[in-house]
């Protein structure tokens, strides 16, 4: 349970780099949204060149700090899917692309750098995702009951 | 070294310094993430811990943040949002709706472009869908100011 908290503290530290050094929030879906929505329209990618660079980077020092946990841990050798069917997992990733940029935020620039600005509209942000995937998981271990005794 | 530049090597640092964090906190095993939203099952307290730490040390570095007039690679604080209870309904909608889609498939943002490298076709599946979603957002954000000039 401790490693739960030291990984927090590890992802304050990215955070804090972020914003201290660049004055930027790590807010990943809008980092990744934006640089989405810059890679198709080269207009907006060639007037503000740095606001597509940094955004790039920081995506691919993600996928970096993955190399780094698949070479040195097991990390993904432990990961358990909670599901495999296509369908869900489609619906969900366009609930979440959607979602998260309408919501503007989602776990890492509300509920980590919004909380902890004491920002407002972070704390319901942060109250009402989790509350919504509360009531996801339960309607979904229930579905999966119903049709598990069917069987 | 153009400073763009240099803001580029601290966001790849804080990129890959932020998976690693995800890694040791568990948040890349989506068992652990459904398993702190499945309160009617059995709890796991993971993802409020790792959340805990990581506001503990934001927390103090926006208080030294609070006392920089500018931030070290930057002319001012002025891409920072400022923190508010403003809030519109669509946008309580959208956590909604992202709240829904994290529940079913224990990934958010973050843990789902950390996990590429696990070539897992789960994770691609949802991760792809996800980068879709953010497209499809931008697209009608565009329609919507279009029309609206």
């Amino acid at each position: 349970m401790m490693m739960a908290f030291y990984g927090g503290l590890i992802i304050g530290l990215a955070a804090a780099l972020l914003m201290l050094f660049n004055g930027r929030i790590m807010g990943v879906s809008g980092i990744a949204g934006t640089f989405i929505n810059m890679l198709f329209t080269p207009n907006a990618r060639t007037a503000q060149s740095g606001e597509f660079y940094w955004r790039g980077f920081f995506l691919f020092g993600m996928i970096l700090g993955g190399i780094l946990l698949s070479k040195f841990t097991n990390t993904f050798v432990e990961a358990a899917m909670v599901t495999s069917n296509p369908a869900v997992i489609i619906a969900a990733g366009l609930l979440v692309g959607v979602g998260t940029r309408m919501g503007w935020g989602c776990t890492s620039g509300h509920g980590i750098c919004g909380i902890a600005r004491f920002s407002g509209r972070s704390v319901i942000a942060t109250m009402v995702f989790i509350a919504a995937g509360m009531v996801a998981v339960a309607i979904a271990n229930a579905l999966l009951n119903v049709s598990g005794a069917g069987q | 070294m153009s400073s763009n530049f240099v803001r580029s090597l601290i966001a790849l640092a804080a990129g890959a310094i932020f998976a690693i964090g995800l890694g040791v906190g568990g948040m890349l095993n989506p068992a652990n993430v459904r398993g702190f939203l499945d309160v009617l099952g059995e709890w796991k307290p993971a993802l409020m811990l790792v959340m805990v730490g990581a506001i503990v040390v934001y927390a103090l570095a926006n208080q030294l943040a609070l006392r920089m007039k500018k931030p070290l690679l930057d002319i001012d604080w002025s891409n920072l949002p400022r923190p508010g209870f403003d809030f519109p309904n669509q946008a309580k909608l959208g956590a909604v709706l992202f709240g829904v889609g994290w529940g079913m498939a224990g990934f958010c943002p973050g843990p789902a472009i950390a996990s590429l490298v696990s070539l897992h076709s789960t994770v691609w599946t949802f991760t792809t869908s996800m980068l879709v979603g953010f497209y499809l957002f931008a697209l009608y954000e565009r329609r919507k100011h279009s029309k609206g000039t």
